[in-house]
Protein backbone atom coordinates (compact mmCIF):
# COMPACT_ATOMS: atom_id res chain seq x y z
CA UNK A 1 0.00 0.00 0.00
CA UNK A 2 2.67 2.40 0.54
CA UNK A 3 3.39 2.77 -3.31
CA UNK A 4 -0.04 4.38 -3.55
CA UNK A 5 0.66 6.54 -0.31
CA UNK A 6 3.32 7.77 -1.83
CA UNK A 7 1.20 8.18 -5.76
CA UNK A 8 -1.77 9.94 -4.14
CA UNK A 9 0.40 12.40 -2.24
CA UNK A 10 3.06 13.71 -4.70
CA UNK A 11 -0.29 14.03 -6.97
CA UNK A 12 -2.24 16.35 -3.95
CA UNK A 13 1.42 17.98 -3.51
CA UNK A 14 1.96 18.88 -7.06
CA UNK A 15 -1.79 20.02 -7.49
CA UNK A 16 -1.23 21.65 -4.83
CA UNK A 17 1.64 23.78 -5.96
CA UNK A 18 -0.39 24.18 -9.49
CA UNK A 19 -3.24 25.54 -7.65
CA UNK A 20 -1.36 28.10 -6.37
CA UNK A 21 0.27 28.91 -9.64
CA UNK A 22 -3.27 29.33 -11.20
CA UNK A 23 -4.60 32.63 -11.49
CA UNK A 24 -5.45 36.00 -13.24
CA UNK A 25 -2.40 37.85 -11.86
CA UNK A 26 0.22 36.41 -14.08
CA UNK A 27 2.97 35.73 -11.38
CA UNK A 28 5.16 32.80 -12.55
CA UNK A 29 4.98 29.96 -11.04
CA UNK A 30 9.17 30.19 -9.14
CA UNK A 31 8.31 33.79 -8.40
CA UNK A 32 4.96 33.27 -6.81
CA UNK A 33 6.76 30.23 -4.60
CA UNK A 34 9.46 32.65 -3.46
CA UNK A 35 6.86 35.62 -3.05
CA UNK A 36 4.93 33.08 -0.86
CA UNK A 37 7.76 31.85 1.15
CA UNK A 38 10.13 35.00 1.64
CA UNK A 39 7.39 37.99 1.27
CA UNK A 40 8.93 41.04 0.10
CA UNK A 41 7.26 44.30 -1.51
CA UNK A 42 5.02 44.67 -4.17
CA UNK A 43 1.55 42.87 -5.22
CA UNK A 44 3.06 39.34 -5.26
CA UNK A 45 3.18 38.53 -1.98
CA UNK A 46 -0.38 40.14 -0.69
CA UNK A 47 -2.05 37.95 -4.49
CA UNK A 48 -0.11 35.01 -3.06
CA UNK A 49 -0.46 34.47 0.80
CA UNK A 50 -4.13 36.31 0.67
CA UNK A 51 -5.91 35.10 -2.28
CA UNK A 52 -4.10 31.76 -3.86
CA UNK A 53 -2.49 30.12 -0.42
CA UNK A 54 -6.41 30.52 1.42
CA UNK A 55 -7.55 28.96 -2.23
CA UNK A 56 -5.15 26.49 -2.56
CA UNK A 57 -5.45 24.85 1.51
CA UNK A 58 -9.54 25.09 1.19
CA UNK A 59 -9.07 22.93 -1.90
CA UNK A 60 -6.49 20.39 0.11
CA UNK A 61 -9.09 20.54 3.30
CA UNK A 62 -12.38 19.90 1.59
CA UNK A 63 -11.28 17.69 -0.53
CA UNK A 64 -10.08 15.70 2.13
CA UNK A 65 -12.92 15.96 4.21
CA UNK A 66 -15.12 14.90 1.58
CA UNK A 67 -13.27 11.90 0.81
CA UNK A 68 -12.47 10.49 4.38
CA UNK A 69 -16.19 11.48 5.45
CA UNK A 70 -17.79 9.60 2.12
CA UNK A 71 -15.47 6.44 2.58
CA UNK A 72 -16.34 6.46 6.11
CA UNK A 73 -20.19 6.31 5.28
CA UNK A 74 -19.89 3.92 2.88
CA UNK A 75 -17.94 1.85 5.46
CA UNK A 76 -20.18 2.05 8.19
CA UNK A 77 -23.36 1.65 5.80
CA UNK A 78 -21.37 -1.13 3.76
CA UNK A 79 -23.13 0.48 0.98
CA UNK A 80 -21.07 2.22 -1.88
CA UNK A 81 -23.77 4.19 -2.99
CA UNK A 82 -23.56 6.43 0.15
CA UNK A 83 -22.41 10.01 0.12
CA UNK A 84 -21.50 12.54 2.81
CA UNK A 85 -24.46 14.69 2.17
CA UNK A 86 -26.60 11.45 3.09
CA UNK A 87 -27.01 12.35 6.91
CA UNK A 88 -28.42 16.10 6.02
CA UNK A 89 -25.65 17.82 7.67
CA UNK A 90 -25.38 19.39 3.83
CA UNK A 91 -28.03 20.28 3.74
CA UNK A 92 -28.94 22.03 6.91
CA UNK A 93 -25.60 23.49 6.43
CA UNK A 94 -26.75 25.32 3.34
CA UNK A 95 -30.22 25.91 4.62
CA UNK A 96 -27.93 28.01 7.65
CA UNK A 97 -25.69 29.88 4.65
CA UNK A 98 -28.80 30.95 2.71
CA UNK A 99 -31.05 32.24 5.23
CA UNK A 100 -28.22 34.58 6.29
CA UNK A 101 -27.83 35.56 2.80
CA UNK A 102 -32.01 36.19 2.51
CA UNK A 103 -31.69 38.23 6.06
CA UNK A 104 -28.99 40.35 4.83
CA UNK A 105 -26.56 38.98 7.90
CA UNK A 106 -24.00 37.55 4.95
CA UNK A 107 -23.19 41.71 3.54
CA UNK A 108 -22.76 42.68 7.11
CA UNK A 109 -19.68 40.82 8.17
CA UNK A 110 -17.88 37.92 6.28
CA UNK A 111 -17.87 35.59 8.75
CA UNK A 112 -21.53 35.72 9.17
CA UNK A 113 -22.20 33.27 6.50
CA UNK A 114 -20.05 30.42 7.54
CA UNK A 115 -20.73 30.85 11.28
CA UNK A 116 -24.76 30.73 10.01
CA UNK A 117 -24.16 27.40 7.96
CA UNK A 118 -22.17 26.08 11.28
CA UNK A 119 -25.12 26.91 13.16
CA UNK A 120 -27.37 24.71 10.60
CA UNK A 121 -25.20 21.87 10.39
CA UNK A 122 -25.16 21.93 14.26
CA UNK A 123 -29.15 21.80 14.03
CA UNK A 124 -28.96 19.35 11.54
CA UNK A 125 -26.75 16.82 13.82
CA UNK A 126 -28.65 17.14 16.64
CA UNK A 127 -31.80 16.73 15.00
CA UNK A 128 -30.22 13.29 13.46
CA UNK A 129 -29.21 11.97 16.72
CA UNK A 130 -32.66 12.91 18.33
CA UNK A 131 -34.27 10.93 15.39
CA UNK A 132 -31.75 8.17 15.27
CA UNK A 133 -31.49 7.39 18.48
CA UNK A 134 -28.51 5.74 20.57
CA UNK A 135 -29.40 2.50 19.54
CA UNK A 136 -30.64 2.56 15.67
CA UNK A 137 -29.68 0.84 13.06
CA UNK A 138 -28.05 1.96 9.75
CA UNK A 139 -31.54 2.05 8.35
CA UNK A 140 -32.56 4.93 10.73
CA UNK A 141 -29.71 6.52 9.96
CA UNK A 142 -30.32 6.70 6.53
CA UNK A 143 -33.74 7.41 7.02
CA UNK A 144 -33.36 10.10 9.52
CA UNK A 145 -30.96 12.05 7.05
CA UNK A 146 -33.20 11.72 4.65
CA UNK A 147 -35.86 13.24 6.30
CA UNK A 148 -33.45 15.84 7.36
CA UNK A 149 -32.31 16.49 4.11
CA UNK A 150 -35.95 16.98 2.62
CA UNK A 151 -36.81 19.34 5.08
CA UNK A 152 -33.51 21.01 4.47
CA UNK A 153 -33.93 21.32 1.01
CA UNK A 154 -37.70 22.45 1.47
CA UNK A 155 -37.10 25.74 3.91
CA UNK A 156 -34.23 26.75 1.55
CA UNK A 157 -36.81 26.47 -1.53
CA UNK A 158 -39.01 28.43 0.74
CA UNK A 159 -36.46 31.24 0.82
CA UNK A 160 -35.87 31.15 -2.43
CA UNK A 161 -39.77 31.42 -3.05
CA UNK A 162 -39.61 33.98 -0.83
CA UNK A 163 -36.83 35.88 -1.85
CA UNK A 164 -37.52 39.82 -2.30
CA UNK A 165 -35.56 40.55 -5.75
CA UNK A 166 -33.96 38.53 -8.18
CA UNK A 167 -30.88 39.50 -7.40
CA UNK A 168 -30.63 38.22 -3.53
CA UNK A 169 -32.29 34.77 -4.88
CA UNK A 170 -29.64 34.54 -7.55
CA UNK A 171 -26.50 35.26 -5.06
CA UNK A 172 -28.47 32.45 -2.49
CA UNK A 173 -28.48 30.29 -6.39
CA UNK A 174 -25.08 31.09 -6.94
CA UNK A 175 -23.35 30.19 -3.52
CA UNK A 176 -25.46 27.14 -3.75
CA UNK A 177 -23.29 25.82 -6.79
CA UNK A 178 -20.41 25.80 -4.40
CA UNK A 179 -16.95 27.73 -4.92
CA UNK A 180 -13.67 28.72 -3.71
CA UNK A 181 -12.92 31.96 -5.35
CA UNK A 182 -12.39 35.02 -3.33
CA UNK A 183 -11.96 33.11 0.05
CA UNK A 184 -9.56 34.11 2.96
CA UNK A 185 -7.68 33.02 5.30
CA UNK A 186 -10.65 33.54 7.88
CA UNK A 187 -12.28 31.25 6.44
CA UNK A 188 -8.89 28.75 6.68
CA UNK A 189 -9.13 29.47 10.20
CA UNK A 190 -12.80 28.53 10.68
CA UNK A 191 -12.66 25.40 9.30
CA UNK A 192 -9.20 23.72 10.20
CA UNK A 193 -10.20 23.14 13.58
CA UNK A 194 -13.16 21.28 12.85
CA UNK A 195 -12.02 19.71 9.86
CA UNK A 196 -9.34 18.53 11.82
CA UNK A 197 -11.39 17.11 14.88
CA UNK A 198 -13.60 15.37 12.45
CA UNK A 199 -10.77 13.97 10.89
CA UNK A 200 -9.12 12.60 13.56
CA UNK A 201 -12.10 11.18 15.19
CA UNK A 202 -12.86 9.45 11.55
CA UNK A 203 -9.41 8.21 11.48
CA UNK A 204 -9.90 6.35 14.75
CA UNK A 205 -12.97 4.23 13.12
CA UNK A 206 -10.66 2.33 10.51
CA UNK A 207 -10.88 -1.52 12.33
CA UNK A 208 -14.67 -1.16 13.48
CA UNK A 209 -15.24 -0.37 9.80
CA UNK A 210 -13.04 -2.94 8.55
CA UNK A 211 -14.81 -5.29 10.91
CA UNK A 212 -18.07 -4.43 9.76
CA UNK A 213 -16.96 -5.89 6.65
CA UNK A 214 -18.85 -9.20 8.23
CA UNK A 215 -21.74 -7.51 8.74
CA UNK A 216 -23.14 -5.84 12.66
CA UNK A 217 -23.77 -8.82 14.20
CA UNK A 218 -20.30 -9.97 13.65
CA UNK A 219 -18.43 -7.03 14.64
CA UNK A 220 -20.12 -6.36 17.52
CA UNK A 221 -19.55 -10.42 18.97
CA UNK A 222 -15.59 -9.39 18.25
CA UNK A 223 -15.96 -6.21 20.75
CA UNK A 224 -16.92 -3.54 18.55
CA UNK A 225 -18.78 -0.83 20.11
CA UNK A 226 -21.60 -0.34 17.56
CA UNK A 227 -23.42 2.67 19.60
CA UNK A 228 -20.12 5.03 19.95
CA UNK A 229 -18.87 3.83 16.49
CA UNK A 230 -22.25 5.65 14.95
CA UNK A 231 -21.82 8.77 17.41
CA UNK A 232 -18.10 9.26 16.23
CA UNK A 233 -19.13 8.77 12.64
CA UNK A 234 -22.10 11.10 12.48
CA UNK A 235 -20.24 13.92 14.75
CA UNK A 236 -16.80 13.36 12.74
CA UNK A 237 -18.49 13.49 9.33
CA UNK A 238 -20.81 16.85 10.76
CA UNK A 239 -17.52 18.49 11.25
CA UNK A 240 -16.00 17.96 8.57
CA UNK A 241 -18.96 18.16 5.86
CA UNK A 242 -20.31 21.16 7.61
CA UNK A 243 -17.12 22.99 7.89
CA UNK A 244 -17.03 22.11 4.20
CA UNK A 245 -20.12 23.61 3.27
CA UNK A 246 -20.11 26.51 5.18
CA UNK A 247 -16.34 27.92 3.31
CA UNK A 248 -17.44 26.43 0.18
CA UNK A 249 -21.12 25.43 -0.61
CA UNK A 250 -22.17 22.40 -1.43
CA UNK A 251 -19.58 20.34 -3.77
CA UNK A 252 -20.99 17.44 -4.68
CA UNK A 253 -19.98 13.53 -6.37
CA UNK A 254 -16.24 14.07 -4.50
CA UNK A 255 -17.36 12.09 -1.67
CA UNK A 256 -19.09 9.52 -3.66
CA UNK A 257 -16.70 8.95 -6.45
CA UNK A 258 -13.48 9.29 -4.83
CA UNK A 259 -14.00 6.10 -2.81
CA UNK A 260 -14.93 4.50 -5.18
CA UNK A 261 -12.91 5.06 -7.59
CA UNK A 262 -9.65 3.84 -5.21
CA UNK A 263 -11.43 0.90 -3.53
CA UNK A 264 -9.79 -1.63 -6.05
CA UNK A 265 -6.58 0.28 -5.07
CA UNK A 266 -6.69 -0.87 -1.45
CA UNK A 267 -7.91 -4.02 -1.71
CA UNK A 268 -10.96 -3.06 -0.58
CA UNK A 269 -10.58 -2.50 2.83
CA UNK A 270 -12.83 0.31 4.26
CA UNK A 271 -9.83 1.18 6.96
CA UNK A 272 -7.01 2.05 4.15
CA UNK A 273 -9.51 3.70 2.10
CA UNK A 274 -9.90 6.24 4.73
CA UNK A 275 -6.83 7.93 4.72
CA UNK A 276 -6.81 7.17 0.42
CA UNK A 277 -10.11 9.03 -0.19
CA UNK A 278 -8.69 11.96 1.91
CA UNK A 279 -5.43 12.35 -0.47
CA UNK A 280 -7.43 11.56 -3.40
CA UNK A 281 -10.23 13.73 -2.48
CA UNK A 282 -7.58 16.50 -1.93
CA UNK A 283 -5.77 15.90 -5.38
CA UNK A 284 -9.48 15.52 -7.04
CA UNK A 285 -11.11 19.28 -5.61
CA UNK A 286 -7.85 20.83 -6.52
CA UNK A 287 -8.16 19.70 -9.85
CA UNK A 288 -11.03 20.99 -10.16
CA UNK A 289 -10.08 24.26 -8.80
CA UNK A 290 -7.61 24.36 -11.39
CA UNK A 291 -9.92 23.77 -14.16
CA UNK A 292 -12.82 25.93 -13.31
CA UNK A 293 -9.91 28.67 -13.43
CA UNK A 294 -8.19 27.29 -16.94
CA UNK A 295 -11.36 26.46 -18.81
CA UNK A 296 -13.85 29.49 -18.38
CA UNK A 297 -11.14 32.15 -16.58
CA UNK A 298 -13.97 35.27 -17.29
CA UNK A 299 -17.04 33.79 -16.26
CA UNK A 300 -16.44 32.34 -12.64
CA UNK A 301 -17.27 28.57 -13.47
CA UNK A 302 -18.82 27.07 -10.44
CA UNK A 303 -16.41 24.43 -7.93
CA UNK A 304 -19.67 22.13 -7.57
CA UNK A 305 -20.86 22.61 -10.55
CA UNK A 306 -17.96 21.10 -12.67
CA UNK A 307 -17.43 18.35 -10.20
CA UNK A 308 -20.93 16.92 -10.62
CA UNK A 309 -20.22 17.30 -14.23
CA UNK A 310 -17.12 15.21 -14.01
CA UNK A 311 -18.13 13.32 -11.36
CA UNK A 312 -21.91 11.87 -12.63
CA UNK A 313 -20.21 10.56 -15.64
CA UNK A 314 -17.24 9.17 -13.86
CA UNK A 315 -19.30 7.55 -11.63
CA UNK A 316 -21.61 6.00 -14.91
CA UNK A 317 -18.67 4.72 -16.02
CA UNK A 318 -18.00 2.99 -12.64
CA UNK A 319 -21.21 1.71 -12.52
CA UNK A 320 -21.12 0.01 -16.49
CA UNK A 321 -18.06 -1.71 -15.32
CA UNK A 322 -19.64 -3.37 -11.89
CA UNK A 323 -22.78 -4.38 -13.95
CA UNK A 324 -19.42 -5.83 -16.21
CA UNK A 325 -18.26 -7.49 -13.46
CA UNK A 326 -21.65 -9.09 -12.33
CA UNK A 327 -22.33 -11.03 -15.44
CA UNK B 1 -12.84 -25.42 32.90
CA UNK B 2 -16.61 -23.68 32.09
CA UNK B 3 -16.55 -21.21 29.26
CA UNK B 4 -20.13 -20.23 29.69
CA UNK B 5 -23.45 -20.34 32.09
CA UNK B 6 -26.37 -19.06 31.41
CA UNK B 7 -28.89 -18.57 34.44
CA UNK B 8 -32.27 -18.17 34.10
CA UNK B 9 -31.97 -16.56 30.31
CA UNK B 10 -35.17 -15.78 29.26
CA UNK B 11 -35.62 -13.71 26.04
CA UNK B 12 -38.42 -11.55 24.78
CA UNK B 13 -38.51 -10.05 22.14
CA UNK B 14 -41.65 -7.63 20.50
CA UNK B 15 -43.50 -8.89 24.02
CA UNK B 16 -43.61 -12.54 22.53
CA UNK B 17 -41.35 -14.80 24.64
CA UNK B 18 -39.24 -16.67 23.00
CA UNK B 19 -37.03 -18.53 25.07
CA UNK B 20 -37.94 -19.11 28.87
CA UNK B 21 -35.62 -19.93 32.24
CA UNK B 22 -32.64 -21.76 30.61
CA UNK B 23 -29.93 -22.47 32.48
CA UNK B 24 -26.79 -24.68 31.28
CA UNK B 25 -23.05 -24.50 31.37
CA UNK B 26 -20.29 -25.00 28.49
CA UNK B 27 -17.32 -26.74 29.48
CA UNK B 28 -13.84 -26.93 28.19
CA UNK B 29 -13.65 -30.32 25.52
CA UNK B 30 -16.92 -30.28 24.75
CA UNK B 31 -18.93 -30.31 20.98
CA UNK B 32 -22.29 -28.93 21.69
CA UNK B 33 -25.03 -29.34 18.97
CA UNK B 34 -27.70 -27.17 19.26
CA UNK B 35 -30.89 -28.53 17.72
CA UNK B 36 -34.45 -27.67 17.46
CA UNK B 37 -37.36 -26.82 14.87
CA UNK B 38 -37.32 -23.80 13.04
CA UNK B 39 -38.25 -20.59 15.43
CA UNK B 40 -37.15 -22.76 18.67
CA UNK B 41 -34.74 -19.99 19.06
CA UNK B 42 -31.63 -21.43 18.36
CA UNK B 43 -30.41 -17.95 16.97
CA UNK B 44 -32.02 -16.31 19.69
CA UNK B 45 -30.05 -18.25 22.75
CA UNK B 46 -26.93 -17.71 21.13
CA UNK B 47 -27.01 -14.50 20.36
CA UNK B 48 -28.91 -13.31 24.31
CA UNK B 49 -25.43 -15.55 25.28
CA UNK B 50 -23.36 -13.31 23.60
CA UNK B 51 -25.22 -10.20 25.19
CA UNK B 52 -26.49 -8.84 21.52
CA UNK B 53 -29.50 -9.49 22.00
CA UNK B 54 -31.43 -8.12 25.77
CA UNK B 55 -32.34 -10.44 28.14
CA UNK B 56 -33.36 -11.52 31.75
CA UNK B 57 -31.25 -13.72 33.80
CA UNK B 58 -27.70 -13.73 33.15
CA UNK B 59 -24.85 -15.25 30.77
CA UNK B 60 -21.50 -15.07 31.79
CA UNK B 61 -20.29 -13.84 28.34
CA UNK B 62 -23.09 -10.97 28.28
CA UNK B 63 -21.28 -9.30 31.56
CA UNK B 64 -17.91 -9.34 30.06
CA UNK B 65 -16.39 -5.88 28.64
CA UNK B 66 -16.79 -6.03 24.94
CA UNK B 67 -13.31 -6.13 24.04
CA UNK B 68 -13.02 -9.11 26.82
CA UNK B 69 -15.86 -11.02 24.86
CA UNK B 70 -14.25 -10.54 21.73
CA UNK B 71 -11.17 -12.41 23.35
CA UNK B 72 -13.65 -15.26 25.26
CA UNK B 73 -15.98 -16.25 22.28
CA UNK B 74 -16.11 -15.97 18.45
CA UNK B 75 -19.78 -15.69 16.88
CA UNK B 76 -20.30 -16.97 13.18
CA UNK B 77 -23.77 -15.57 11.88
CA UNK B 78 -26.12 -17.21 9.92
CA UNK B 79 -26.02 -14.27 7.34
CA UNK B 80 -22.76 -14.69 5.79
CA UNK B 81 -21.82 -11.24 5.01
CA UNK B 82 -19.06 -10.08 3.13
CA UNK B 83 -19.70 -6.41 2.42
CA UNK B 84 -16.69 -5.78 0.29
CA UNK B 85 -14.55 -7.19 -2.29
CA UNK B 86 -11.32 -7.75 -0.28
CA UNK B 87 -9.14 -11.19 -0.25
CA UNK B 88 -9.73 -14.58 2.01
CA UNK B 89 -6.58 -13.65 3.56
CA UNK B 90 -7.93 -10.22 4.51
CA UNK B 91 -11.10 -11.64 5.69
CA UNK B 92 -10.00 -14.33 7.94
CA UNK B 93 -7.68 -12.07 9.63
CA UNK B 94 -10.50 -9.75 10.58
CA UNK B 95 -10.70 -12.36 13.12
CA UNK B 96 -7.56 -11.16 14.75
CA UNK B 97 -9.37 -7.70 15.40
CA UNK B 98 -10.21 -7.97 19.29
CA UNK B 99 -6.34 -9.26 19.39
CA UNK B 100 -5.14 -6.48 17.75
CA UNK B 101 -4.76 -3.03 20.03
CA UNK B 102 -4.41 0.26 19.27
CA UNK B 103 -2.70 1.50 16.18
CA UNK B 104 -0.09 -1.55 16.03
CA UNK B 105 -0.69 -3.42 12.90
CA UNK B 106 -0.76 -7.71 12.91
CA UNK B 107 2.08 -8.98 14.75
CA UNK B 108 3.78 -12.87 13.03
CA UNK B 109 2.03 -14.54 15.77
CA UNK B 110 -1.51 -13.07 14.31
CA UNK B 111 -0.19 -14.15 11.10
CA UNK B 112 0.93 -17.79 12.23
CA UNK B 113 -3.24 -18.01 13.17
CA UNK B 114 -4.58 -16.63 10.17
CA UNK B 115 -2.16 -19.22 8.29
CA UNK B 116 -3.52 -22.37 10.45
CA UNK B 117 -7.01 -21.04 10.23
CA UNK B 118 -6.56 -21.06 6.09
CA UNK B 119 -4.84 -24.73 6.70
CA UNK B 120 -7.68 -25.86 8.62
CA UNK B 121 -10.47 -25.17 6.16
CA UNK B 122 -8.43 -26.03 3.42
CA UNK B 123 -8.36 -22.55 2.02
CA UNK B 124 -4.66 -22.00 0.88
CA UNK B 125 -5.46 -22.33 -2.43
CA UNK B 126 -7.93 -19.54 -2.24
CA UNK B 127 -6.22 -17.26 -0.14
CA UNK B 128 -5.56 -14.46 -2.61
CA UNK B 129 -8.94 -14.75 -4.17
CA UNK B 130 -11.57 -12.02 -4.01
CA UNK B 131 -14.30 -13.74 -1.21
CA UNK B 132 -16.93 -11.95 -2.62
CA UNK B 133 -16.50 -14.11 -6.28
CA UNK B 134 -16.40 -17.04 -4.34
CA UNK B 135 -19.53 -19.80 -4.15
CA UNK B 136 -21.86 -19.79 -1.15
CA UNK B 137 -20.26 -23.02 0.37
CA UNK B 138 -16.61 -21.28 0.09
CA UNK B 139 -17.77 -18.83 1.44
CA UNK B 140 -19.15 -20.46 4.39
CA UNK B 141 -15.37 -21.92 5.01
CA UNK B 142 -13.98 -18.35 4.90
CA UNK B 143 -16.43 -17.44 7.23
CA UNK B 144 -15.31 -20.62 9.89
CA UNK B 145 -11.80 -19.91 9.08
CA UNK B 146 -12.44 -15.91 10.20
CA UNK B 147 -13.94 -17.53 13.35
CA UNK B 148 -11.01 -19.93 13.88
CA UNK B 149 -8.34 -17.34 13.35
CA UNK B 150 -9.86 -15.70 16.15
CA UNK B 151 -8.56 -18.17 18.41
CA UNK B 152 -10.98 -18.12 21.39
CA UNK B 153 -11.35 -20.60 24.18
CA UNK B 154 -15.75 -20.89 22.96
CA UNK B 155 -16.75 -20.67 19.74
CA UNK B 156 -20.08 -20.49 18.33
CA UNK B 157 -21.69 -20.90 15.18
CA UNK B 158 -25.22 -20.24 13.53
CA UNK B 159 -25.68 -23.44 11.10
CA UNK B 160 -22.19 -23.29 9.99
CA UNK B 161 -22.42 -26.36 7.62
CA UNK B 162 -25.62 -25.12 5.80
CA UNK B 163 -24.97 -25.08 2.31
CA UNK B 164 -21.73 -26.93 2.19
CA UNK B 165 -20.94 -30.35 0.09
CA UNK B 166 -21.46 -33.55 2.28
CA UNK B 167 -17.53 -33.79 2.36
CA UNK B 168 -17.22 -30.12 3.95
CA UNK B 169 -19.91 -30.74 6.26
CA UNK B 170 -18.02 -33.84 7.78
CA UNK B 171 -14.81 -31.91 7.30
CA UNK B 172 -16.01 -29.13 9.58
CA UNK B 173 -17.44 -31.21 11.81
CA UNK B 174 -13.99 -33.28 12.32
CA UNK B 175 -12.56 -29.75 12.93
CA UNK B 176 -15.12 -28.37 15.61
CA UNK B 177 -14.55 -32.02 17.24
CA UNK B 178 -10.80 -31.30 17.21
CA UNK B 179 -11.29 -28.08 18.68
CA UNK B 180 -12.96 -29.70 21.25
CA UNK B 181 -10.44 -32.37 21.91
CA UNK B 182 -7.95 -29.62 22.01
CA UNK B 183 -9.91 -28.15 25.41
CA UNK B 184 -11.81 -25.57 23.63
CA UNK B 185 -15.37 -25.76 23.68
CA UNK B 186 -17.72 -25.25 20.24
CA UNK B 187 -21.61 -24.59 20.21
CA UNK B 188 -22.84 -24.85 16.86
CA UNK B 189 -26.41 -24.84 15.83
CA UNK B 190 -27.54 -27.57 13.29
CA UNK B 191 -30.46 -28.98 11.02
CA UNK B 192 -28.51 -32.01 10.02
CA UNK B 193 -29.30 -34.76 13.40
CA UNK B 194 -27.49 -37.25 11.73
CA UNK B 195 -23.98 -35.48 11.63
CA UNK B 196 -25.06 -33.96 15.21
CA UNK B 197 -25.34 -37.87 16.30
CA UNK B 198 -22.15 -38.46 15.28
CA UNK B 199 -20.00 -35.78 16.00
CA UNK B 200 -21.13 -33.62 19.28
CA UNK B 201 -20.22 -34.70 22.60
CA UNK B 202 -23.40 -33.18 23.91
CA UNK B 203 -27.16 -32.02 22.27
CA UNK B 204 -28.94 -29.25 23.53
CA UNK B 205 -32.69 -29.25 22.17
CA UNK B 206 -34.42 -26.38 22.08
CA UNK B 207 -37.93 -26.36 22.16
CA UNK B 208 -41.75 -25.52 23.17
CA UNK B 209 -40.04 -21.92 24.42
CA UNK B 210 -37.56 -23.84 26.19
CA UNK B 211 -34.70 -26.34 27.18
CA UNK B 212 -36.56 -29.21 25.88
CA UNK B 213 -33.30 -31.50 26.44
CA UNK B 214 -29.91 -31.76 27.60
CA UNK B 215 -27.60 -34.41 27.50
CA UNK B 216 -25.38 -37.06 25.02
CA UNK B 217 -26.65 -37.82 21.44
CA UNK B 218 -28.75 -40.95 22.31
CA UNK B 219 -30.03 -39.39 25.25
CA UNK B 220 -31.72 -36.17 23.44
CA UNK B 221 -32.43 -38.40 20.50
CA UNK B 222 -34.93 -40.41 22.05
CA UNK B 223 -38.24 -41.55 20.16
CA UNK B 224 -40.13 -39.33 22.90
CA UNK B 225 -38.57 -36.07 22.06
CA UNK B 226 -37.90 -36.57 18.53
CA UNK B 227 -42.01 -36.44 18.38
CA UNK B 228 -43.01 -34.26 20.71
CA UNK B 229 -40.59 -31.39 19.78
CA UNK B 230 -39.70 -32.08 16.08
CA UNK B 231 -42.93 -34.23 14.99
CA UNK B 232 -40.74 -37.07 13.16
CA UNK B 233 -39.72 -40.13 13.71
CA UNK B 234 -36.20 -41.52 13.10
CA UNK B 235 -33.91 -44.78 12.94
CA UNK B 236 -30.91 -44.36 15.66
CA UNK B 237 -28.53 -47.42 15.52
CA UNK B 238 -24.99 -47.82 16.62
CA UNK B 239 -23.04 -49.66 14.23
CA UNK B 240 -19.38 -50.32 13.95
CA UNK B 241 -18.62 -47.09 12.05
CA UNK B 242 -20.26 -45.24 14.47
CA UNK B 243 -24.05 -43.95 15.50
CA UNK B 244 -26.42 -43.63 12.36
CA UNK B 245 -29.27 -41.53 12.67
CA UNK B 246 -31.84 -41.40 9.70
CA UNK B 247 -35.23 -39.44 10.41
CA UNK B 248 -37.85 -41.52 8.46
CA UNK B 249 -41.44 -39.93 8.67
CA UNK B 250 -43.72 -37.22 9.91
CA UNK B 251 -45.78 -37.49 12.90
CA UNK B 252 -48.55 -35.70 13.00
Amino acid sequence: MKPLALCLSALATALFLASLSVGPAHIGALDGLSALILGGDGPEPLVMREIRLPRALLGVMIGASLGISGAALQGYLRNPLAEPGLIGVSGSAALGAVLAIHTGLAAVTTLALPVAALAGAGSGVLLILLLAGPRGGSITLILAGIAISALAAALTSLVLNLSPNPYAASEIVFWMMGSLADRSMTHVWLAAPLMLAGGVALLTLGRGLDALTLGEDAAEAMGLRLARLRLTLVLGTAAMVGAAVAVAGAIGFVGLVVPHLLRPLVGARPSRLLWASGLGGAAMVLAADIAVRLVLPERDLKLGVLTAIVGAPLFLHLIYKTRGGQT
Amino acid sequence: MTLLSLRDLSVRLRGRSILTDVTLDVEAGEFIGLIGPNGAGKTTLMRAALGLLPHEGTSSLAVLPPAARGRAAAWMPQARDIAWPVTVETLVALGRTPHVSGWQGMGPQDRAHVDAALETMGLEHLRHRTATRLSGGEQAMALIARALAQQTPLLMADEPIAGLDPANQIATMQVFARLAGEGRAVIASLHDLGLAARHCTRLILLGEGGLAADGPPAEVLTPENLARIFHVSAHYATTPQGPVFQPLEVIR
